[in-house]
């Protein structure tokens, strides 16, 4: 008899979370998965709360739901409050979930309250994301919560709905996936690299269909900020969710935080915490190995993830891409991105520098880019800017000081917010601009009608921010 | 949510791979409140120039595929955000059904809370119906009860889908609703968790 095989980290998160199994012909069908926690924003949550009224239901678990202001949200004046916000149906959405939290008595950070700033951000630095969850949002980028070992992933509108009513989803179990990172990465190379490394890899629409678990020594090396990056951007490999087993790193930097256990919880909790790894002999459906070792920093030159080259490549010519589909969406690329195939990607000249987004404003990767930038100054005629990701990265960057080294530079020291990622508040690129940008997504118009992205890492967008163009951080090492 | 049965309609090609949800409906028609009157921003940056005038050549602008109800396009569609309002829009400018090699996750379960039928043929197939919906003809056929596409010459595409989406479709069935069924098991499930977790009882 065939012993049974272990389970992954992913089936047990998942196997603790079914309220009810739907098994039509002997078939497993949808599941109904408890969540544990909601995080909602102003922007995919108004009809849902519309719905709610329409069928007079309640929210089932307003105390595991939590709320912030942050996709549209401007990113200077925001103590001036809602009611200053210029753009008017920017304004509506912000007060819609104000009163939506309020009716609903649903825990909510307004704009302007230290503890706000992008969704992804705040979660995890209030200790409200903790291993062995199960988290949704009404927002992609939701699967960063997975770096604590936790469930998580983007949702709709129409079940974010479902969420407040129910505190459950209807869900189809995903295939496994394991990504092991061995190796010691270079300097200069770290957690977005390995992001982008792995996307060019199997592609944008490679992850469909599976939950990814990132292991390997030098996953377990990457701090949690780092961890967050990488799982951030599992969603731009077409995974639901991407996971990292917690271990002390995520103990570490849940103790103490607002929402985390404390005292006798604390040591429960992590008793139940630890139960979540894989089994030594559980089996992935696929797996990946990457040496971090080789892996360069790394750059998009198109308009999707992965589009990516080793900065100290060149621009891909659309020939050498076999498929005539790839083909055509290379050349439609470049013409949009006003860039030649086999021109070297460091001379393309930017206007615009971004340090912000969920992917990457935490204060480790505002540290990196400040030693970058220390001492320096940002290169005649680029508006460089950082937006750090919540209220309280800000002040903790404030106390150390990396304010003053960005603004000595030249770059502009911004409230926090989703900002230019999305570029649904005033932070926007001008046509034809070009970005060096430590955000998520490249796509066509993503930081402005016309503008040109290229995805990179925080210290790599510190270089370009310095020397005018796309540079290559290892230069610039001090 | 409306059911979906059979559609006879207009196919309108969008031969291009990694259509994301940005350029499905760009961000600045996300700020409404409501479900409706998306139509107006589908494809915004692809339909109209700089100055808002449309672009006579984007497929949806020519005369002969005004009304398109069946939309066949490349690899990966819906990818990036999971705005819903992707299906709203697309479902508001009349958009009934999505053929293409594959979707992205979100956007596929999208469309299934909405009505949206995504179909999913093999690439050889899609090729032959993005060829014969630039001909004169380009009607087709999409029936999901025998779930085939029947292309404008008449050949006949079955595609795969989940039973379960398939008959919640058909009946244009309130998932929530449903769930709500099951209300004791939730109970029963939050009553064991508030005595295994009891720290998620106290945030
Ligand atoms: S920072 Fe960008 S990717 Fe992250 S939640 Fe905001 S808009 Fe989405």
């Amino acid at each position: 008899m065939r012993p049974m095989a272990g389970k992954t980290l992913y089936d047990k998160i998942w196997d603790a979370h079914v309220v009810a199994q739907e098994s039509p012909d002997g078939q497993d069908g949808e599941a109904i998965l408890y969540i544990d926690l909601h995080l909602i924003h102003e922007v995919t949550s108004p009809q849902a709360f519309a719905g709610l009224r329409a069928h007079r239901r309640p929210v089932r678990r307003p105390d595991r739901t939590l709320a912030v202001a942050d996709h549209n949200i401007p990113t200077v004046g925001q103590g001036l409050g809602v009611a200053a916000v210029a753009d008017e149906e920017a304004r509506l959405q912000l007060q819609m979930l104000e009163k939506n939290v309020a009716e609903n008595g649903i825990e909510f950070f307004p704009m302007g309250d230290v503890r706000n700033g992008i969704v992804h951000v705040v979660g995890p630095e209030q200790g409200r994301t903790q291993p062995g969850m199960t988290i949704v949002c009404g927002d992609s980028h939701t699967s960063t919560h997975g770096a604590f070992g936790a469930l998580a992933h983007g949702i709709g509108t129409s079940e974010v709905e479902h969420v407040l009513a129910t505190q459950t989803l209807r869900q189809r179990k995903s295939k496994n996936m394991r990504v092991v990172i061995d190796g010691t990465p270079a300097p200069g190379v770290g957690a977005k690299d390995f992001a982008l490394a792995m996307i060019g890899e199997i592609g944008t629409n490679g992850g469909a269909g599976y939950v990814i678990e990132y292991a390997g020594e030098a996953i377990r090396a990457l701090s949690m900020e780092g961890r967050m990056t990488l799982c951030n951007l599992t969603i731009e490999g077409g995974a639901r969710a991407g996971l990292v087993a917690p271990d002390e790193t995520t103990f570490d930097y849940l103790r103490g935080r607002p929402a985390a256990p404390k005292g006798g919880a604390w040591e429960m909790a992590l008793g139940y915490w630890k139960s979540f790894f894989s089994d030594p002999d559980a089996q992935f459906d696929r797996e990946i190995r990457l040496d971090a070792a080789t892996i360069a920093p790394l750059v998009t030159w198109g308009t999707s993830p992965e589009d990516v080259v080793a900065v100290t490549g060149a621009v891909p010519a659309p020939d050498s891409f076999a498929h005539p589909d790839k083909r055509a969406s290379a050349e439609r690329a470049l013409d949009y991105m006003g860039l030649a195939g086999g021109q070297p990607i460091a001379d393309a000249r930017i206007d615009v520098v971004f340090i912000g987004s969920c992917t990457n404003s935490r204060i480790e990767d505002l540290r990196a880019a400040a030693a970058i930038v220390e001492g320096r100054q940002v290169a005649a005629g680029v508006r460089a800017m950082v937006v750090p990701g919540s209220g309280l990265v800000r002040e903790q960057a404030e106390s150390e000081g990396l304010d003053e080294i960005f603004t000595a530079a030249g770059f502009e020291w911004r409230e926090p917010g989703c900002s230019m990622c999305l570029a649904m508040n005033p932070d926007k690129l001008m046509p034809g601009q070009r970005c060096a940008s430590t955000s998520n997504r490249n796509f066509e118009g993503r930081q402005g009608r016309g503008g040109r992205t290229h995805l990179m890492s925080p210290a790599m967008a510190a270089a370009a921010a310095i020397a005018g163009h796309i540079a290559d951080v290892r230069d610039f090492l001090r | 949510m409306q059911p979906f049965i059979r559609l006879d309609a207009k196919v309108a090609p969008l031969p291009l791979a990694n259509i994301d949800t940005d350029q499905i409906i760009p961000k600045q028609f996300l700020k409404t409140v409501e479900r409706e009157g998306l139509a107006k921003g589908l494809f915004y940056d692809l339909r109209f120039d700089a100055e808002g005038r449309e672009k006579p050549d984007f497929v949806l602008n020519r005369p002969e595929y005004k009304g398109a109800g069946v939309l066949v396009t490349g690899d990966n569609f819906g990818c990036g955000s999971s705005r819903e309002h992707a299906p709203w829009a697309l479902m508001d400018f009349g958009v009934r059904c999505v053929v293409s090699t594959s979707f992205a996750e979100i956007f596929y379960s999208n469309c299934f809370q909405n009505g949206l039928l995504p179909v999913v043929l093999e690439a050889d197939e899609v090729q032959q119906l993005m060829d014969e919906a630039k001909g004169g003809n380009h009607v087709v056929t999409v029936d999901l009860e025998a779930q085939t596409v029947v292309s404008p010459s008449g050949r006949t595409f079955r595609f795969e889908i989940d039973p379960q989406r398939k008959q919640k479709m058909l009946n244009g069935l309130d998932p929530i609703g449903e769930t709500l069924q099951a209300a004791g098991a939730i109970d029963l499930y939050e009553m064991k968790r508030a005595l295994t977790q009891p720290w998620l009882e106290d945030a």
